[in-house]
């Protein structure tokens, strides 16, 4: 008897709001490719939702196959517990080894669905992922004090990975989209979506940004959040804020780095007024570069930043606003 | 209302003590001063303020260390009637699979109106269990919650869970597992009275077997679904560069610094 081929590396693709696909589900489908180039199996992704053409076509151009669901209770519902339970279906009938999705919100709680449903153990927060008879997972635990490997026991398991863990990059043929459908009722309670509603400014989101420039304590106030604002729109990036910020009422939670809000590694972190107590380092410590002013020389952040002007932010932060520009001409 | 809150111990951020046993690569939780996980703080608060409100009491439920105890007399301080603490050295090194399952199975004897959970942990960080037990258990999920406005009367609560853009409106019928956040308040200091009712406020200890009965099997750390196979210090960062010159010279400097980079 022939033996069964190993069990393919399946992609959640992640939809957004308009039925687009996540960013992050590009960076998780170039990380599963390579884990396919090293291990030889099939890599497949896997998008469920009431509209799923957009996003599995964007996701084909990173991967040889996209199976698509179309789910229409996804629109108007809660839609991680219906994600997960097709997802669950799908695993139950086509035997896949390993499933990868994003880390943020919604792919933890499909995660988190699937693993009930499967029995499959997660490894979370994946910094990176190499392949040595099945994944081999690196995580930052314990507020980035350690990082430690972890492997799967069994032959399946579930990866959540990081944003800007890998570069996406988009195979050199795309893909096949395959629609499929599911049998079976929904067990999950349907929790209904009665209004959307937007934020009077939609900000830019952080988890993904390359450039995030942020304000704490001594930005002192809303206004002051508006050089942070320009700052941020000079560098191309988004605007993060720390927890005595947000709990001031500065600026929406939705934008808070740290221990209770989000973790972030962006290529610059620019801190702005920002001590850098242990509780908002853990979520911005592995940015690559890490600037940060302040007037406060003894200020913790002055241990841990690649570079510190100890200087007023509201002299600064104007000024490199001016060289930046400048510099742009 | 009848409010359950998931709460876990964690070893403190601050003190920086966190360390795992070589031998195995587990936390070494007896040698780290635990606290109360932060956003279960904000759950729990959510839920006092629930209670308030609209009456009723809020009970915890905890699967932990035997030394756990003192970290949720703190929980009781703030307000709430009675803990449940799951311990038994079978579950030295659960998985989020196994702590799923032995929550659903204690919470299955339980009645109650809302089930609240923190966003994740600040020791792990998975915040994958509450998927999970809601999925057990069957119940209405919402995580990511800024506010939370039950009608007990109609049986159903309304959540605010934060988006991409802003936040949705969702409607859930009870009971039904929500996802705490900061957005929900700032956690209450317990006061001298709450502290002094807590040493007398029951924390009851169950075992593996009385949570599972008999079906104790894929349950603990025996059989984990993965491994530590390695744990290091993150590489230092590099020696810091100070500046400290007039804000324009400065800007000048950061700005090099940053094409230097191929940051701009």
């Amino acid at each position: 008897m022939a033996p069964e081929a190993p069990g393919a590396i399946w992609v959640h693709g992640e939809t957004t709001g308009d039925g687009s696909l996540a960013r992050i589900s590009t960076e998780v489908a170039t990380l599963a490719r390579s884990l396919g180039g090293a291990s030889g199996r099939e890599v497949v992704g896997i998008v469920v939702a009431a509209d799923p053409g957009n996003a599995a076509d964007e996701l084909a151009r990173y991967l040889p196959r996209v199976l698509t669901v179309a789910e229409p209770a996804t629109a108007d519902h809660a839609a991680a517990a219906i994600v997960g339970q097709r997802i669950a279906a799908l695993v139950e009938r086509e035997r896949p080894g390993y499933l990868f999705a994003g880390a943020g919100p919604e792919g933890r709680d499909v995660a988190g669905v699937v693993s009930a449903l499967t029995g499959w153990g997660v490894l979370v927060n994946a910094t990176a992922v190499r392949w040595e008879d099945g994944p081999v997972v690196e995580m930052s635990v314990f507020g980035g004090k350690l990082n430690t490997t972890s492997r799967f026991t069994g032959d399946h398991g579930i990866v959540t990975v990081r944003p800007n863990v890998v570069t996406a990059a988009a195979a050199a043929s795309g893909g096949t989209v395959e629609p499929t459908s599911v049998e079976g009722d929904l067990g999950l309670p349907l929790v209904p979506i009665v209004e959307r509603v937007a934020a009077e400014t939609a900000a830019a989101p952080i988890e993904e940004a390359r450039v995030i420039v942020s304000g704490g304590r001594g930005v002192g106030g809303p206004e002051g959040f508006r050089v942070v604002q320009e700052l941020a729109e000079a560098l191309g990036g988004a605007v993060g804020a720390t927890r005595a910020a947000v709990d001031a009422g500065w600026i929406p939670y939705a934008q808070q780095i740290g221990q209770t809000g989000k973790i972030v590694k962006p290529s610059l972190y620019l801190a702005l007024g920002i001590s850098g107590a242990i509780q908002h380092k853990v979520g911005m410590q592995t940015a690559e570069t890490i600037v940060a002013v302040n007037r406060d020389p003894d200020a913790p952040i002055a241990e841990f930043a690649d570079l510190v002007v100890i200087g007023d932010l509201f002299e600064v932060a104007p000024a490199i606003l001016a060289a930046l520009r400048e510099r742009a001409g | 209302m009848r409010i359950v809150v998931l709460v876990k111990p964690v070893p403190d951020t601050a003190s920086g003590g966190e360390r795992l046993r070589p031998a195995d690569w587990r936390l070494d939780r007896a040698a780290t001063p635990a606290v109360v996980n932060a956003n279960d703080e904000y759950a729990l608060e959510a839920g006092l303020k629930l209670t308030e409100a609209h009456g009723g009491e809020v009970t915890l439920v905890t699967m932990a260390g035997s030394a756990a105890p003192e970290t949720l007399r703190k929980a009781l301080a703030m307000g709430a009637s009675s803990g449940t603490l799951i311990t038994d050295d079978a579950l030295g090194g659960s998985d989020t699979v196994s702590t799923a399952r032995v929550l659903a199975d204690e919470l299955r004897g339980l009645e109650f109106d809302l089930l609240l959970a923190g966003a994740d942990t600040s020791d792990g960080g998975a915040g994958v269990v509450p998927a999970g037990v809601a999925t057990l258990l069957g119940l209405p999920y919402v995580s990511y919650a800024a506010k939370i406005e039950p009608d007990p009367a109609a049986g159903r609560v309304r959540v605010h869970r934060i988006s991409p853009t802003g936040y949705d409106v969702l409607e859930a019928p009870m009971p039904a597992l929500v996802v705490a956040t900061q957005a929900l308040g700032e956690p209450r200091y317990p006061s001298l009275k709450g502290i002094m009712a807590a040493r007398s406020k029951t924390i009851q200890t169950r075992t593996l077997a009385d949570v599972a009965g008999g079906a104790t099997d894929g349950l603990g750390g025996a059989a984990a679904s993965n491994e530590v196979v390695a744990a290091e210090a993150p590489p230092p960062r590099a020696a810091t560069r100070v500046i400290r010159e007039p804000a324009d010279e400065a800007a000048r400097q950061v700005v090099a610094f940053l094409a230097e980079r191929r940051i701009i």
